[in-house]
């Protein structure tokens, strides 16, 4: 009896720097072949039929034009992770090929992070480190201080998964909690976390004292906050941003930096990431900036490879497809 | 009619970058007429009698047997803060000389300093940060991971104010709470936090991801996490420290860092404090250190004063005192 071949799925790499990850490539093994771009380049008249889906890991391999046509019989593209504005919707779509990401996967990891950058951002958690091993020290000063959290106000903007996950982190901080979303949330959901809806982002901008950016990236929230925004911001408030680099105009926000229109900044995200070695945001004092680590710890890595896996073996079995990521009309 | 003088109230001094707050010194002249310790030694035979209360801001002024005898008039000793470790309160209390904290003030901002140690050594900010600002970064490598910190299981040693107040915090984030305390809670606050009560300390130690010291400095307490302990703890386990350096056996500490017996520290005080900038925790990569900045929020710091002041006033008016320490 002839055996039944696993599908053939095209990754960007194994390993390095941005590839899929060695830990993960004997469970992908067991359901898939894995072909890499190398490979596929190798040998496309060969293996441009066989491939049926992407398996797409840190934006990789890009599904371009040129990429998309020479996979007549692609059926899926698995990307991993929340955020698609990496992904040409409508390109993709007019292949009759199918999208699937990872929203679930990154939720608690990306909140968590999201916390700990307003935490330390407040009590000035790597200055202090700075001090605590600095050749120079000699004591520690008593007028040394940093800001409350317990009780502050946090707006969150962009109330989906994650955002509503830091509604309910930040609740047990007693924090006083404002959402700004595209849509209001139920009463049950507002109450839960003891939320309140600000219809107009300028009223939750001037009232909070910590602005966490969870929204997605789309033409919409493309530089959302700029240097209007950042000027209704209180001058003692800190902006948080684990969403994505472009959802800040990051020259109004260097501006608003170094003239002390808003206190301080935390970003997992910039735009690009890195940034160029000689951006000024890197030169501030009052900023924090991490390699967009949010959603990447072990457990919800592996999560996301599991949901790809997943989401392309329905597409190939011809069952629904989980977290389907719907073409824009 | 004769002008009623404020009592004298002794500090150790004001200002600077050890001293008492100037922004509280408006606030404190309002009840107190204010003694520095220099004004004090310059002028004892006048003032030392009109010294009733003293403010121990940052462990200073040193409460030893020759400041007791020289202050006849002396009521109370507030402390600013809630570790009362540095002071003998047998002695004190010899005198006849009340003893109050100020435990109210620092629960939350030490509790919000538990979580932002908890969340930065899980998330590798400290180095993240300089990954993203170093001139050598290139590019930022897919493989570089954090501990997921959702979910995962904290084991909190001593459930005291602050200790809770962790537990509260630690809910939110859907982790799995063990305690281990003096006392156990009652049911229904340990419901309240799904805090599970560990009767025996390695239960909990060898179960929990993350462990957070937050008992007060006893005779009990020093050098409660030895080599044993650290033993105990699994291998990805991370210690934080936000009691008193005593606490923990340094030695044994740097040991265990170093032999990877667990996996990281992170540590807002030690002994001493700062330590001696040759010391070996200094140089350990798995290891965060922050300069005591538990209490060291504007709010915390001026409520902290705040409650010294009731502790003092209480003591003076000869009414009970809110947060009276007894030997």
């Amino acid at each position: 009896m002839e055996e039944q071949e696993l599908p053939y799925v095209l990754i960007a790499t194994i390993g390095g720097i941005d590839g899929v990850l060695e830990d993960h490539v004997e469970f992908l093994k067991k359901h898939f072949n894995l072909i890499t771009m190398k490979q596929f380049h190798e040998h496309k008249s060969h293996l441009s039929e066989k491939i049926k889906a992407i398996y797409m890991w840190w934006n990789k391999p890009v599904a371009n034009q040129e990429l998309l046509s020479s996979l007549p019989n692609l059926k899926v593209i698995a990307t991993g992770g929340a955020g698609v504005d990496h992904l040409d919707l409508k390109l993709i779509s007019s292949f009759g090929v199918k999208v699937a990401n990872t929203p679930f996967a990154v939720s608690n990891a990306t909140a968590d992070m999201g916390m700990a950058l307003m935490l330390a951002s407040a009590r000035r958690i790597v200055e202090g480190c700075q001090i605590a091993v600095s050749p120079n020290t000699e004591y520690f000063a008593a007028d040394w201080m940093g800001d409350e959290v317990t009780g502050a106000t946090l707006g969150i903007i962009g109330m989906g998964r994650i955002g509503y996950k830091v509604a309910q982190r930040a609740k047990a901080f007693e924090m006083k909690i404002l959402y700004h979303n595209r849509s209001q949330r139920k009463e049950e959901e507002e109450q839960a976390v003891g939320a309140i809806y600000c219809k107009n982002i300028d009223d939750l901008l001037l009232q909070s004292d910590f602005v966490m950016l969870c929204v997605n990236l789309t033409p919409q929230t493309e530089k959302l906050i700029g240097k209007k925004e950042l000027e209704m911001m209180k001058p003692t408030a800190t902006l948080i941003n684990i969403s994505r680099g472009l959802v800040v105009d990051q020259d109004a926000l260097v501006e608003a930096l170094q003239n002390g229109v808003i206190k301080a900044a935390a970003l997992d995200v910039t735009y690009p990431e890195p940034l160029p070695r000689n951006h000024p945001l890197l030169t501030l004092k009052n900023i924090i900036i991490t390699p967009h680590v949010g959603g990447s710890t072990t457990k919800s890595c592996r999560l996301m490879m599991e949901n790809m896996v997943e989401s392309i073996l329905a597409t190939l079995n011809g069952l629904p497809i989980p977290n389907e990521v719907n073409p824009p009309k | 009619m004769e002008q009623r003088e404020l009592p004298g109230l002794l500090v150790n001094e004001v200002g600077g970058v050890l001293g008492v707050l100037e922004a509280y010194v408006d606030f404190l002249k309002k009840y107190f007429h204010l003694i520095t310790m220099k004004k004090f030694l310059k002028n004892k035979n006048h003032l030392s009698k009109k010294v009733q209360a003293i403010y121990v801001w940052w462990q200073k002024p040193i409460i030893d047997r020759e400041l007791l005898e020289s202050l006849p008039n002396l009521k109370v000793i507030a402390n600013s803060g809630v570790g009362i470790d540095h002071l003998d309160l047998k002695l004190i209390s010899s005198f006849g000389v009340k003893m109050a904290n100020a435990p109210n003030a620092v629960s939350s901002s030490t509790a919000d300093t538990g979580m932002a140690l908890l969340l930065a050594s899980a998330k590798r900010l400290v180095e993240g940060c300089q990954i993203a600002v170093s001139p050598n970064t290139e590019y930022f490598a897919a493989d570089w991971m954090g501990d997921e910190v959702t979910g995962a299981t904290l084991g909190i040693i001593g459930m005291g104010r602050i200790g809770y107040k962790i537990a509260r915090r630690a809910k939110a984030f859907e982790m799995k709470i063990l305690y281990h305390n003096r006392n156990r809670r009652t049911e229904e606050e340990e419901r309240a936090v799904g805090a599970t009560y560990c009767t025996k300390i390695e239960d909990l130690l060898q179960q929990s991801d993350f462990v957070m010291l937050v008992v007060s400095l006893t005779p009990q307490t020093c050098k409660l996490i030895g080599k044993r302990e650290l033993e105990w703890m699994k291998p990805t386990a991370t210690l934080i420290n936000i009691s008193r350096g005593p606490v923990v056996d340094q030695n044994a500490l740097v040991e265990a860092l170093q032999n990877g017996v667990i996996k990281a520290a992170a540590l807002d005080v030690t002994y001493p404090e700062p330590l001696p900038r040759d010391h070996p925790l200094l140089k350990l990569k798995n290891i965060l250190i922050t300069p005591h900045l538990g209490v060291k929020t504007d709010k915390a710091t001026r409520m902290i004063t705040e409650e010294a002041v009731a502790n003092i006033l209480a003591a003076l008016n000869g009414l009970s005192i809110p947060n009276e320490v007894f030997p």
